[in-house]
């Protein structure tokens, strides 16, 4: 059920929370098509959407969910997709395409393994490059990860914030092993929820310039329907929406997508820490992984060593400046994922021969668990 | 009607728009935009509550022009986003305009679910059998044996019947116009506004430039005079048979019937969940 009433404790999986995070957050409207392991996030909000005044729709595959809601949204109301890897695939064209025309959206990818079909119901972190670079065309967007049920609960809500903030499409990177968890979950009142809703013109419709950026770089969005006629198009346009091969507006339009993402980066960047105060080793994580993280930091304290977890919530823009210090304080860092190595390519980039960076990577559709991490860590 | 084209013309088009626009002189996609004009001019309908889509084709490049809420989407894709704007605001009148290989190559599939789905939405499919914007490349409607850049010894598949396709595939409203009949293109246009639930009007369209210069079928004018030659009414069809119908084209409404739209649909289940 939507939360109408006071805070109350419910018995969640992740999925179910990142429905009932989508709804806290105002997403009305959501397209999907089946497949695992997001199915539970379309049968959650098939049901809660009209109870809403939502919509709920499956569409004919996943280019046609993406589609779907960047349609919604442009109509002026908060939408969202789920899918896994081959999906998430199938929506990168319309994907980018919200990127260039500023529409807030939310996309979630509940990660499996991959490449290709690869193993339906087993956990990865596989896509995460992915989710930064998958459209073609050079843009910024916006990837955060989630590694409890809770966490799917606000990070929806976060994301739904950056994006309507921005105008930005932004990523939620679950797994499997996240998507099927159940947890006890305390849903906030609707009105204890922090929502940001896009800003919307206050000019007169003959002034609206539709892509004309504000101090930040942000332009204004007004719905289909309310009086401020205009054009959207995934062709690099100038400030009035229309097609341009000018190329100082080429320029223009380019610096406004990094730079108003670059001017957010403080309120973007997201991480958690956990015992880093007097670490000497750490890990960096996220997702399911930063959970037996945060076991075999606890594990290898026991023995006497001094160490700590940094989880990243957001994975792009990359949080650099919440990084550095951990690499700079460290003797080691350890950076365990269910991929071959995605975010450890990032920490190593931002590691100026600070410290040791150490990979720790599982592909065989196991989970990565806290002994593993914890024998690592006493050996660094 | 008393108001000329012309003055509709300056009522809908863009005056911030860098003119010149894109397509060639003569080209059958400014006689399928005039007589859209026509047709919401008419309805009396206002600029606001109008959203025009569109994909990605010559013909993708109309909503540019217009002075409505314009929606240039991707390749083939204009169907899919236009049902997340419908859905989301069902009051909006929204019209959608493809090309032949916008609606039935790579949006095929969103082109038969949408038709099966249902919603209140108009689709303009502009076939000119040949994709025009990319340099003449066979489509799904060019015909066997037509040369195209991609079919330079004689095509080998057979083509799509866009509208029959529609029909089997459950749209509430199909028809068929050419750019020549003009004046039954608007009535058409119109009648598929009004409907309640998905209405195709497919409009037979001249790419002199790419298709009808490598197929020797002269230039634009020369084309429109074969649409007026070979046309043939839906009733006067209906009494010939298979052979006679050869290479002729069938204009008029093939089908106009009620169905369940989703939209008003939609409508029920909210109630339905809101008891549960
Ligand atoms: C995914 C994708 N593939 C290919 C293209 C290149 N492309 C642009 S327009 C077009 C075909 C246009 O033909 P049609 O839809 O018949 O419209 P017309 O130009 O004839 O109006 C193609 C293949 C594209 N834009 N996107
Ligand atoms: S290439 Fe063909 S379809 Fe495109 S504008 Fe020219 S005549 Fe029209």
């Amino acid at each position: 059920m939507m939360p109408e009433t006071p805070s109350k404790r419910q018995l969640l999986q992740g999925n179910e929370a990142i429905a009932h995070g989508a709804l806290a957050a105002g997403c009305r409207f959501f397209a999907g098509y089946p497949i695992t392991p997001a199915s539970e996030i379309s049968e959650e909000l098939a049901t809660l959407m009209p109870r809403s005044g939502g919509t709920f729709i499956q569409m004919e595959d996943e280019i046609a969910s993406m589609g779907a809601i960047i349609g919604a949204s442009l109509a002026g109301v908060k939408a969202m997709t789920a899918t896994s890897g081959p999906g998430f695939s199938l929506i990168q064209e319309n994907l980018g395409y919200a990127c260039a025309a500023e529409v807030p959206c939310v996309v979630v990818n509940v990660m499996r393994g991959g490449p290709s079909t690869g193993l339906a119901t087993s956990p990865a972190q596989g896509d995460v490059q992915m989710a930064r670079w998958g459209t073609h065309g050079d843009h910024p967007i916006i990837v955060l990860a989630v590694s409890t049920v809770s966490d799917c609960f606000t990070t929806t809500i976060k994301a739904f914030n950056l994006s309507e903030q921005f105008r930005v499409p932004v990523i939620i990177l679950s797994d499997e092993i996240v998507a099927h968890t159940r947890e006890c979950v305390e849903l906030p009142a609707p009105e204890e929820v922090y929502i940001i809703n896009r800003i919307r013109p206050s000019v007169p419709p003959e002034w609206y310039k539709p892509y004309e950026g504000d101090s930040r770089g942000i332009p204004a969005m007004a719905s289909f329907g309310d009086g401020y006629r205009h054009h959207i198009t995934g062709l690099v346009h100038d400030d009035h929406g229309f097609p341009t091969e000018n190329p100082g507006e080429i320029l223009n339009f380019h610096q406004r997508l990094t730079q108003k993402i670059t001017r957010g980066f403080p309120e973007i960047m997201m991480t958690r820490s956990y015992r880093l105060e007097d670490a000497e080793v750490a890990i960096i994580a996220y997702g399911s992984v930063a959970r037996s993280a945060m076991r075999a930091v606890e594990e290898a304290r026991q023995q006497g060593i001094r160490a700590g977890l940094l989880q990243l919530i957001t994975l792009f823009p990359f949080p650099r400046s919440h990084v550095t210090p951990v690499l700079k304080q460290c003797r080691a860092v350890l950076v365990p994922e269910m991929n071959m190595g995605q975010i450890s390519r990032e920490v190593q980039r931002v590691n100026q021969s600070f410290c040791t960076v150490v990979k720790h990577n599982r592909v065989d559709g196991q989970v990565i668990t806290p002994d593993e991490l914890s024998t690592r860590l006493i050996k660094m | 009607m008393s108001v000329s084209t012309q003055t509709i013309r300056h009522e809908y088009l863009r005056h911030n728009k860098k003119f010149p626009h894109v397509w060639c002189p003569g080209c059958g996609n400014g006689i399928v935009m005039a007589a859209l004009l026509r047709a919401i001019y008419r309805m009396e309908l206002s600029k606001d509550e109008v959203v025009l889509a569109s994909g990605i084709g010559c013909s993708g490049r109309m909503p540019t022009y217009l002075d409505f809420n314009t929606l240039h989407t991707t390749h083939g894709r204009a169907l899919t986003f236009a049902t997340g704007v419908k859905l989301a605001n069902p009051a909006l009148n929204v019209v959608v305009v493809m090309g032949d290989g916008d609606a039935t190559a790579i949006g095929g599939n969103h082109f038969i679910h949408a038709a099966r789905r249902n919603l209140n939405l108009t689709a303009i499919i502009i076939n000119n059998s040949i994709y025009g914007m990319t340099g003449g490349q066979y489509s799904p409607t060019t015909p066997f044996g037509a040369r195209s850049t991609t079919s330079v010894y004689g095509h080998i598949e057979q083509a799509f019947s866009i509208a029959e396709l529609a029909v089997t595939a459950g749209a509430s409203f199909v028809a068929r116009s050419t750019v020549y009949h003009a004046e039954l293109l608007d009535t058409l246009i119109e009648q598929a506004m009004h409907k309640q639930g998905f209405a195709v009007v497919e409009v037979i369209s001249n790419c002199h430039v790419q298709y009808g210069r490598r197929n020797q079928l002269g230039g634009a004018v020369d084309m429109l005079k074969s649409y007026k030659e070979n046309a043939i009414t839906v009733a006067r069809a209906a009494q010939l048979t298979a052979e006679q119908l050869e290479g002729k084209t069938t204009i008029g409404v093939l089908t106009d019937r009620q169905l369940p739209v989703s939209t008003e649909e939609y409508e029920k289940i909210r109630l339905r969940a809101e008891q549960s």
